[in-house]
């Protein structure tokens, strides 16, 4: 072999290596993922969810069991796959933890401002919101995303998620299209979904709430925007806002489809 | 007193498979709280876990154990039907005991 086609050879070689190890990578990194799942701690918080919504508790002494999830009072099963929508009695579009907090004002009589008062947890102070949510979100598993689109509320709700999604604004002159608008796009280890595609948008919308393994907590979707907005250093994002709530529906309709898999598992 | 654990056991072959979620914080007495507070350590010490009067697995643990431990092992001489009771006891004497019926499988 002539000498000088040695380091030609040698630089594909080293490129073909490159490539199989980042295969490599991301199968064994799916292997992981797998191996966690088997024993995914948001199983505990369903558990904690579960006891929380059966028993009688607030000044009105009474569970959550009578909670109208949109499927009718009392029907847990598969009500997150229906969700958001709007909802008469409140006259607004709500998402899975806007309406927990509404049933716990409603039936169980506490106070809207100390319910959302801490919503996600932090070390030493858990969240019933967080284990309620995982609860709610669990009884919809392996079942298809079909929140509805046709009330006029849930129509205009669709127009504002999408306005938010797409405006750049703040100091970075970020909007969520800046990292969710492109395909096989990550930060670090953490695949980028492109909301917008119906593939990502059902494999990933479908799985929050989800346990952090980073956070060793259940996060959920109301977290995973505020933190999105932080992230953006926009100003930020009340609990179960208008916006909040807008976005949610923004993403379902591309989410439709997707089968739950929530509470998920993430990093 | 501490949250239930999730266990569970099904036959895998002539063995049994056991999975168990626990949960616990697993302080491990490093971390500093908001206020620059030492967060005093809080973790399993011991786990127990026994089948029909006998120890089939007994374990110590230390910090270095995750928040919300999962443990997976497998033992020998079960059958479907029967109990396999698991109990952990933390630095801080707390303990929680929990147990399954083994499922069939395959």
């Amino acid at each position: 072999m002539p000498f000088h086609r040695l380091p030609a050879l040698l630089l594909a070689a080293s490129f073909c290596c490159v490539c199989q190890a980042q295969q490599d990578t991301q199968k064994e990194v799916e292997r992981y993922r797998q191996l966690l799942a088997e024993g995914n701690p948001a199983d505990l918080f369903e558990a904690k969810g579960e006891e929380l919504w059966k028993t009688p508790r607030g000044p009105s002494k009474t569970s959550l069991e009578r909670c109208d999830l949109g499927l009718g009072a009392g029907v847990v099963k598969g009500a997150f796959a229906r969700l958001p929508r709007y909802f008469a009695d409140t006259d607004r579009v709500q998402d899975l933890e806007s309406r927990i907090v509404t049933c716990m004002v409603t039936l169980q009589g506490f106070k809207a401002e100390d319910v959302t008062r801490n919503p996600f947890s932090a070390p030493g102070r858990p969240s019933d919101l967080e284990a309620l949510a995982s609860y709610v979100a669990g009884e919809s598993k392996g079942m298809k995303l079909a929140a509805p689109l046709d009330h006029p509320k849930e129509l205009e709700a669709f127009r504002i998620g999408e306005q938010l999604f797409y405006r750049r604004a703040g100091p970075h002159d970020f909007a969520c299209v800046s990292c969710h608008g492109e395909n096989g796009k990550r930060i670090r280890l953490q695949e980028l979904p492109k909301l917008t595609d119906p593939n990502d948008a059902r494999r990933i919308f479908t799985t929050w709430p989800a346990y952090r393994v980073s956070q060793g907590t259940v996060r959920t979707m109301q977290h995973r925007l505020y933190d999105c907005y932080w992230q953006m250093r926009h100003p930020q994002m009340d609990y179960t806002s208008e916006a909040s709530i807008a976005l949610q529906v923004f993403m379902a309709k591309f989410a439709k489809g997707g089968e739950i898999h929530a509470p998920g598992l993430k990093r | 007193m501490a949250d239930p654990m999730r266990i569970r056991a099904s036959m895998l072959g002539d063995k049994v498979e056991v999975r168990v979620l626990m949960a616990h914080e697993m302080e491990t007495g490093q971390r500093k709280d908001a206020s620059g507070a030492l967060v005093p350590a809080h973790f399993i010490q011991s786990v127990t876990v026994t089948h029909a009067g006998k120890t089939v697995l007994s374990a110590q643990w230390g910090t270095s154990i995750s928040k919300n431990p999962f443990m997976h092992f497998r033992f020998k001489g079960g059958k479907p039907g029967e109990k396999v009771t698991i109990t952990w006891v933390d630095n801080k004497g707390e303990r929680r005991t929990d147990e399954a019926v083994i499922a069939g499988g395959s």
